[in-house]
């Protein structure tokens, strides 16, 4: 097998780092994960968040914001099964979930933006217009 | 793959070669359960279209396969994960004949319901005893 030292020869640290990062994938911990997960995307002036919540109705999804926490809670329905069925096999969990996320700035809750596809929410933030960095000139003289 | 197609370029699956895609591949948790009529699998897939599932079932084996999408939001950087976008892929032994024909496969909010009948000739039959 090719060892991956090879391939990362430009840059000594980039193998340690690479472990790193798998590291904090592994799921440590007798702790069952954060329902739902959650990946963050951000720019200077927006806030962009994944999460997979498959199961959930959008209806059942709730949404809230205030500065800058945003709160997601819902509830994970069991499935409508019909008299005397026998379970053999119970991987998913259900029932009720909140997550609070702190985000990096406070964000306006008029411009948030929720959208729901194939078990997958994705929930767009705007920074207020007057809290954005801005860039300033440099006048010569 | 866009731009392959743009280019002239064959599809994997017209070749028959083995479309790769680099990306992971996860086990959907599985929930199975067993009614009157057969069996019942609900599969967590999110991120999947009905049009990117693909179940098979030979002989006895219920492959299930869904392309899962990840879109890359533009001019963000990603600042904190915990999950990876991928495709999913599971594989079940069944216990004894189903009906492949009248397999029903519903895709809803993420979630994949299989619904699996008993084949009509696997229900138990008397078989009667000539006296000689």
């Amino acid at each position: 097998m090719l060892h991956p030292l090879t391939l990362y020869r430009a840059d000594p640290f980039a193998l340690l780092r690479r472990f790193g990062e798998t590291l904090d994938r592994m799921p440590f911990g007798t702790a069952a994960p954060a329902f739902p997960p959650l990946n963050l995307w951000q720019n200077e002036a927006a806030v962009a968040i994944v999460a997979e919540v498959p199961g959930v109705a959008p209806e059942d999804i709730e949404i809230t914001v205030k500065d800058d926490v945003l709160t997601i809670a819902g509830q994970r329905q069991p499935p409508g099964l019909p008299q005397g069925a026998v379970w053999h096999r119970r991987e998913r969990a259900f029932g009720r979930f909140t997550r609070i996320v702190r985000l990096p700035f406070s964000v306006d809750p008029s411009q948030v933006e929720a959208r729901f596809a194939n078990g997958v929410l994705t929930i767009a933030l705007q920074r207020p217009e007057d809290q954005r960095p801005r860039r300033i000139e440099i006048k010569a003289g | 793959m866009n731009a392959e197609a743009e280019a002239g370029a064959v599809s994997p699956a017209a070749t028959g070669a083995e479309p790769t895609r680099n990306v992971r591949i996860w086990r959907p948790l599985t929930d199975v359960v067993e009614t009157a009529e057969g069996i019942v699998l609900m599969m967590e897939m999110p991120g999947v279209v009905a049009d990117d599932v693909d179940i098979t079932l030979e002989r006895r084996v219920l492959t299930v396969r869904g392309r899962g999408s990840s879109p890359q939001p533009d001019r963000f950087r990603l600042v904190h994960l915990e999950f990876e976008p991928g495709d999913y892929e599971r594989s079940f032994v069944l216990s004894e004949d189903f009906d492949a024909a009248r397999i029903e496969a519903v895709l809803k909010d993420g979630v994949l319901t299989l619904r699996l009948p008993r084949a009509a000739e696997v229900q138990p039959s008397k078989i009667q005893v000539r006296a000689a």
